[in-house]
């Protein structure tokens, strides 16, 4: 075992965890652990763009974007966070211009604009062109900007370095404890800050935009130490996935002019957002893709998907705005998007749940008091910005607008504060977990349990839901962390031992796929993303509040969800019914 | 959709056909063994599944041991460059149909890296040869208080070398790096390239003369093995020409 010591330690290096090490390693000095390298993170998989009000082709203000942003999330969003990251934007786009991020530019070499879902002009009149953009691969510009400018700053990476577990000694942050994949040494850290930011946990679906990495690992090391864990029951199901394979195609596909058909041809949205049409919000796209299918008018022999339609764009337009989607169509599906539309279905995409924290990233222990020193931005977090369901772009947002605030917040608090003192033994629940996995003789796999979980949370978690498949869900997810108990792994080894990684990411899982089900099963109203058949309609006067869900441990050690609930911020906005 | 052709047919058709394909895979544990060893894997896949898919399937249901970096699935995160078939390709982005499944497929780590553990190499080195061409916007004077204005022309000359996604599927196809550790390789010349071509960057000269080294590209022999490993579809040899050109014109 090592032990090292930094002011901050940042974990994730994703865009919020550099964006995060980029202020806090000029401020003090920063170690970022990351189980992968920087440029592989899932912020690259990001497509369309980062909505600021910047007004560079049309009149727009910030206060319409947060308009958008609290209505887009049901009125679950927390309205000053909202503001604060809506007014923001603009200074996020501009630092990252000056970092050199290539954006798309207009004819007078302004940064270009383009319309997205969800966002509008003067509260909800028409389309806007707000997303700032560079073609149809703004993530991987803004992940490979960052990543530039961390080198140019110096910033210092552990890479594959898996993060394990969170140090907290008598109330307050004292270090995080990593497993080094290279070598399966373990390595303490004693930090007097630490930032999470480790990205979401879209690999509890089986149709997924997410990567193999995105196994909730932040959430479930805090979760594990007793904090709580925000409205996780509120998970994004993308409208366009390339069918059964999940892979993303870029709402800027619609923004660009892309139209949703049914095996009509019908341009079936204009019956469930009159206004907005198929750039209504991404909730009420992916219900609406399903009642298609429901009903009888999914496309293909088997009637279950429908089509995105960009043949009537010009082929230079698709080259020029659209270039990575549609060569994803001709990989993957073989067919020519000039002439054919792509088969598409819903894809879990985002968790707009994750670590509670107020808008200086400080993470909370409950409803009102933080942990000293533990900050998370990102998808790991949960300001709460995206309510109920995330506005298409915002999430570049918040990486970048929470991920400095959190860096610059944390790095401040280290200069301010010094170092706890670690607690006894602080390698031991990290040794024995490795341990125990390389050690067990259990007769269950890795593979056929993760196989199992999202074959049950597709089936029963996803865009439509009522109490009797949540039941389903948390009574599958109950059996399957019996069967975890008995899970054993084939690697015993040390080095690059990623058999025992997909272990322990699929024990993440599992716990983060029970709160998700046990939370939704107690919300009976619908709203945003959480889609009740059995409460259809959303219930503010019982639920407009936000699930915290902490982990209850019993004397024997087995484990429990309790919920409670906190209210939601109100600035500017009532609640008012939802249309687009 | 009245009428759909021969290829969105044939996305759509239901139901799959399973064939029986081999995977030939190059091994290297050092812990058990300092030796590498061809091990064949026989596995049934839906031949329009990703070799990444296989990969997986070996190792979730034969054998744990399989050690392979990999993320995002589609080729965008770059974790999963090896070579197939003795091809430099992204295991996410390269179907089985498309690599012969008659005959058994081959899989080893990419060359000119040292290997680790199966498919898994030290990146370091690669890295660092990116970091020493200065990869970061270089600018004089005070910044501007909006966004500095570029035209869509400007824009355009280096859209290209921005696609980049550091896979080492390039730098580890050169023949010139296979022999030479020290060459910059084809990946960091693309990324000095995305910079020297910017009109908003004012490092170029500094750029430049880090190229000029006589392990910069010079040693370029344009054999375009780079810009045929590029699953990005960059014109690699291209953009190292470009540099090229820079350096003798001082023109960029």
């Amino acid at each position: 075992m090592q032990i090292h010591q930094y002011d901050t330690v940042i974990v994730g290096a994703g865009g919020a965890g550099m964006r995060a090490a980029i202020e806090s390693t000029q401020r003090s000095r920063t170690a970022v652990l990351t189980k992968l390298y920087p440029t592989r993170s899932h912020t690259g998989a990001a497509q369309g763009g980062m909505c600021a009000a910047l007004a560079n082709v049309e009149e727009d203000n910030w206060e319409w974007h947060t308009f958008d942003t609290v209505k887009g999330g049901d009125y679950l969003v927390d309205q000053d966070a909202a503001e604060i990251m809506c007014k923001e934007a603009i200074d996020a786009v501009l630092d990252l211009e000056k970092m050199g991020l290539p954006f798309s530019r207009t004819e007078q070499g302004r940064i270009d604009q383009r319309r997205f879902g969800g966002h509008s002009r003067n509260h909800g009149e028409a389309p806007v062109r707000r997303s700032c953009y560079a073609a149809d691969r703004t993530g991987h510009m803004i992940l490979q900007t960052l990543f530039q400018n961390c080198v140019k700053h110096g910033v210092e990476f552990f890479n594959e370095f898996y993060v394990l577990d969170l140090l907290i000694n008598e109330g307050k942050t004292a270090g995080v404890v990593a497993y080094e994949l290279a070598t399966g040494e373990i390595h303490v850290f004693q930090a007097k800050s630490v930032v999470f930011a480790s990205g979401g946990t879209g690999k509890m679906f089986k149709v997924s935009s997410n990567a193999h990495t995105l196994t909730g690992d932040g959430q479930a090391v805090a979760y594990r130490r007793g904090l709580p864990l925000e409205d996780m029951e509120f998970f994004q199901f993308h409208p366009t996935g390339i069918w059964r394979m999940g892979i993303l195609l870029t709402e800027g596909a619609r923004g660009e002019g892309g139209i949703l058909r049914n095996k009509d041809g019908e341009r079936f949205m204009e019956r469930y957002a009159p206004v907005m049409k198929d750039l209504a919000s991404r909730d009420v796209c992916s219900r609406a893709i399903y009642t298609e299918i429901r009903e009888g008018r999914g496309c293909g022999p088997d009637g279950d998907h429908v089509y995105l339609d960009l043949t009537h764009l010009p082929p230079e337009q698709l080259d020029a705005k659209l270039p990575d989607i549609t060569e994803f169509a001709r990989t993957y599906l073989g067919i020519e998007p000039y002439t054919d539309p792509i088969p598409i279905q819903p894809t879990a995409h985002y968790a707009m749940g994750g670590i509670p924290t107020n808008v200086e990233g400080e993470v909370l222990r409950n409803n009102t008091d933080i942990v000293p020193g533990l900050y998370a931005a990102g998808e790991v977090a949960c300001v709460s910005v995206h309510g109920a369901n995330r506005l298409g772009t915002n999430s570049l947002l918040d990486i970048n607008v929470f991920g400095k605030r959190a860096g610059i917040a944390a790095a401040d608090y280290a200069n301010a504060n010094e170092f706890v003192e670690l607690p006894e033994n602080p390698e031991r629940l990290v040794q024995d977990m490795v341990d125990q996995l390389r050690e067990s003789t259990g007769t269950e796999s890795v593979g056929q349990i993760r196989k199992e979980l999202q074959e049950t949370m597709d089936a029963n978690a996803m865009v439509y839901r009522t109490g009797a498949t949540l039941k389903q869900a948390v009574e599958d997810i109950a059996a399957l962390r019996a069967r975890f108990k008995n899970v054993s792994i084939q690697d015993k080894g040390f080095r690059y031992n990623t058999d025992l990684l997909e272990a322990i990411e699929l024990g993440n899982l599992l716990d983060l796929a029970e709160v998700l089900a046990v939370s939704a099963l107690a919300r009976e109203e619908s709203r945003g993303g959480h889609y009740r058949e059995d409460f259809p309609t959303r219930d503010d006067v019982k639920f407009m509040q936000h699930t915290m869900a902490y982990q209850e441990v019993a004397a024997d050690g087995s484990t429990s969800i309790r919920l409670d609930y906190k209210p939601v911020v109100t600035t500017r906005y009532q609640p008012m019914e939802r249309k687009y | 959709m009245e009428k759909h052709s021969a290829a969105l047919d044939a996305a759509e058709a239901g139901g799959t056909q399973l064939i029986t394909v081999t995977f030939r895979i190059r091994r290297f544990n050092p812990e058990e063994h300092p030796d590498p060893v061809w091990v064949d894997y026989q596995l049934e896949m839906d031949p329009k599944e990703r070799v990444l898919d296989a990969l997986n399937k070996i190792k979730w249901e034969q054998d744990g041991t399989l050690t392979y970096r990999r993320s995002c699935a589609h080729g965008i995160c770059g974790s999963d460059a090896m070579r197939i078939n003795g091809r430099n390709r992204l295991a996410c982005k390269t179907l089985i149909k498309d690599v012969d499944p008659e005959k058994p497929i081959t899989i080893e780590a990419i060359k000119g890296l040292t290997v680790l553990k199966d498919l898994v190499v030290d990146m370091d080195p690669f890295f660092q040869a990116y970091k020493d061409v200065m990869p970061f916007l270089i600018t004089k004077g005070n910044e501007p208080t909006r966004e500095r204005l570029q035209s869509a022309e400007d824009r355009e000359r280096f859209d290209d070398t921005t696609k980049c996604i550091l896979c080492a599927a390039c730098t580890s196809s050169c023949p010139v790096f296979w022999n030479d550790g020290q060459y910059f390789g084809p990946a960091a010349i693309v990324n000095a390239h995305r910079f020297i071509f910017d009109s908003r960057d004012e490092g170029a000269e500094q750029r430049l003369e880090i190229l000029n080294d006589r392990e910069g590209v010079w040693r370029c022999r344009t054999t375009f093995n780079c810009s045929e490993a590029c699953p990005r579809g960059i014109e690699v040899t291209k953009a190292i020409q470009e540099v090229k050109r820079a350096l003798v014109t001082r023109r960029f």
